[in-house]
């Protein structure tokens, strides 16, 4: 019988074993580690353009971001949108500058690590993207020779130290631009070769230096990410890095069955690719085939990188040289979206067609098919328990 | 009797044991062991074996999300290097039923057989094919490779 107690210990060290089974496996753990912030790179130089990391052009692009000064009739800046208190976007399902657009306002952190910018990839970098609604009638609404003119008016002094000197305006028409009104359009075709490139000299650096202030603009740490660290190092978790259970099971979805982490992977939770997710239209707006009308647009844009004002050699170019350039699978295709801090700005999609995540986890549970093309998205078995605590997870990416 | 005791109490320890044993292999196992996979080796016959094709990684490694350079090296049977040829790529994640998120390109020929596919980028985990067209004076042939993240 003395060796009873030895048995009874083994016994206790099994059954104990058993209990101490852990949470998450190796491999949901190296998920975990994957989409935590501690796990993003620092932001790689833009050699595309030359005043990226410039701290007087990141101080000017600042002035210009908020400056209503820049738009047709100044009453419209980008942070009339991208509002910095928001997230720099605006709550509302479609962006409203000088006119109504027909896109959900994209929030601006962690921006310059796009390769992709818009819904649908229609410009190859931050720069150039910046330069795209400054155009637009219905966003700011100028032209770029009033925006030249403006510049050197208003901010000549702090632009010539930083870009070298305005060209010569004299003789230049006040509005003028290839995209702009009939009569923009035909000064813009009066003008010289070298007149237009000066202009486009300026207006590419207007935009350079808008884009060389939001590479400041960083995804913050959240819960999430104090819950992964703690995971990650065996740590007992503490106050609110500590997960309830319907947060564990919302992450173990996201990682496992619902299979949200696909597209939504990284630190940044996105792949920066271009997916038909069945996201319906809106029915006043006018048609929007995503992607597949964004190639030729991006391949047009005289700012893209393999064009003239691009500071820095072509081999910065892969994004634009290697794009899918057709396939039915750019068919409503849209950019995955990150999902830092999305829990607190609905309305979702391109168009703001969901107005709460609720119907956005209900819409991939259910998978309708698109309307023009292919989803991706498959039907998925989920209980009214597994979509609340897919909701609830989401949260923790936004506290 | 009492030695029947020790043996039966012997027995129920070594059982025991046994069950530790068996707990420890099973709790400490890797949790999902890969299902047998496709096949992911780096170096195959042609589908009408005209060649012997490998593709590898230029700079080693695969990195989820970045552009990267190959090297998709071409042999005939005898072990010559096929020069000249003309390479068209495609592919896409089987899993999920899409193509590749880049369109890789054949950009240079860096002799030996050897030539550079640039812009192939994986944006995420799971089982990726490549399909190449090859045409060379040898004749046209095909090959996939499977590259799982």
């Amino acid at each position: 019988m003395r060796h009873f107690p030895r048995f009874l210990a083994l016994l206790a060290a099994v059954v104990l074993a058993g209990c101490g089974k852990p949470d998450f496996s190796d491999a949901e753990k190296r998920t975990v580690a994957s989409l935590a912030l501690s796990a993003l790179p620092s932001l790689k130089p833009d050699t595309t353009n030359r005043f990226a990391d410039v701290p007087a052009a990141a101080a000017l692009g600042s002035t210009l971001f908020f400056d209503q000064g820049m738009s047709r009739d100044g009453t419209v800046s980008c942070s009339t949108c991208h509002k910095i208190d928001r997230q720099f976007q605006d709550d509302l399902p479609q962006a409203v500058g000088v006119g109504h657009t027909n896109r959900r306002t994209m929030p601006l952190a962690g921006v310059a690590r796009d390769p992709w910018f818009f819904w649908d990839g229609r410009r190859d970098s931050l720069w150039a993207q910046a330069l795209t609604p400054l155009e637009n009638p219905l966003e700011q609404a100028g032209n770029r020779t009033a925006y030249a003119h403006y510049m050197k008016a208003r901010f000549g002094e702090r632009y010539e130290r930083i870009f070298g000197p305005l060209p010569e305006f004299s003789g230049m028409p006040l509005n003028a631009s290839p995209l702009g009104n009939d009569a923009e359009k035909a000064a813009w075709n009066a003008m010289s070769g070298a007149q237009r490139d000066a202009i486009n000299g300026v207006y590419a650096n207007i935009g350079k230096a808008i884009a060389a202030f939001e590479r400041s603009i960083e995804p913050v740490p959240t819960r999430f990410d104090r819950f992964a660290l703690d995971l990650a190092t065996g740590a007992e978790a503490k106050g609110d890095a500590a997960f309830s259970q319907e947060e564990i099971l919302g992450l173990k979805l996201f990682i496992g069955k619902a299979n949200c982490v696909t597209c939504h992977n990284g630190p940044r939770f996105t792949d920066n690719s271009f997916h038909n997710t069945g996201v319906p239209p809106v029915a006043d707006l006018p048609p929007d085939r995503g992607r597949i009308d964004a190639v030729a647009q991006v391949e047009a844009d005289p700012f893209n990188c393999l064009g003239a004002y691009r500071d820095g050699d072509a081999r910065a170019c892969g994004e634009l040289r290697f794009m899918v350039k057709d396939g039915p699978q750019l068919m409503r295709a849209y950019k995955t979206p990150s999902l830092r801090g999305a829990a607190t700005r609905p309305p979702y999609m391109h168009a703001g067609q969901f107005s709460s995540l609720d119907e956005v986890v209900a819409h991939y549970a259910k998978a309708a098919p698109s309307v023009e093309g292919t989803s991706e998205v498959h039907p998925l078995e989920l209980s009214d328990r597994e979509r609340a605590a897919l909701v609830a997870f989401l949260k923790t990416l936004a506290e | 009797m009492a030695s029947l005791w020790r043996y039966l109490l012997a027995g129920l320890g070594l059982a025991a044991l046994l069950v530790g044993i068996l707990a420890v292999v099973y709790l400490t196992a890797p949790r999902s062991s890969q299902p047998a996979g496709p096949d992911v080796s780096r170096t195959k016959n042609t589908d009408n074996g005209l060649f012997v094709a490998s593709f590898l990684p230029e700079r080693g490694v695969v990195r989820q999300g970045e552009l990267e350079s190959w090297l998709l090296t071409l042999k005939t049977k005898a072990g010559a290097p096929v020069e000249g040829a003309a390479i068209a790529i495609s592919g896409g994640m089987p899993q999920h039923n899409h193509g590749l998120p880049t369109s890789p390109q054949a950009t240079d020929y860096l002799g030996d057989g050897r030539y550079r596919i640039e812009g192939v980028k994986f944006t995420m985990s799971g089982w990726w094919q490549l399909h190449f067209a090859i045409s060379a004076t040898a004749g046209s042939d095909t090959v996939l490779f499977n590259v799982v993240l």
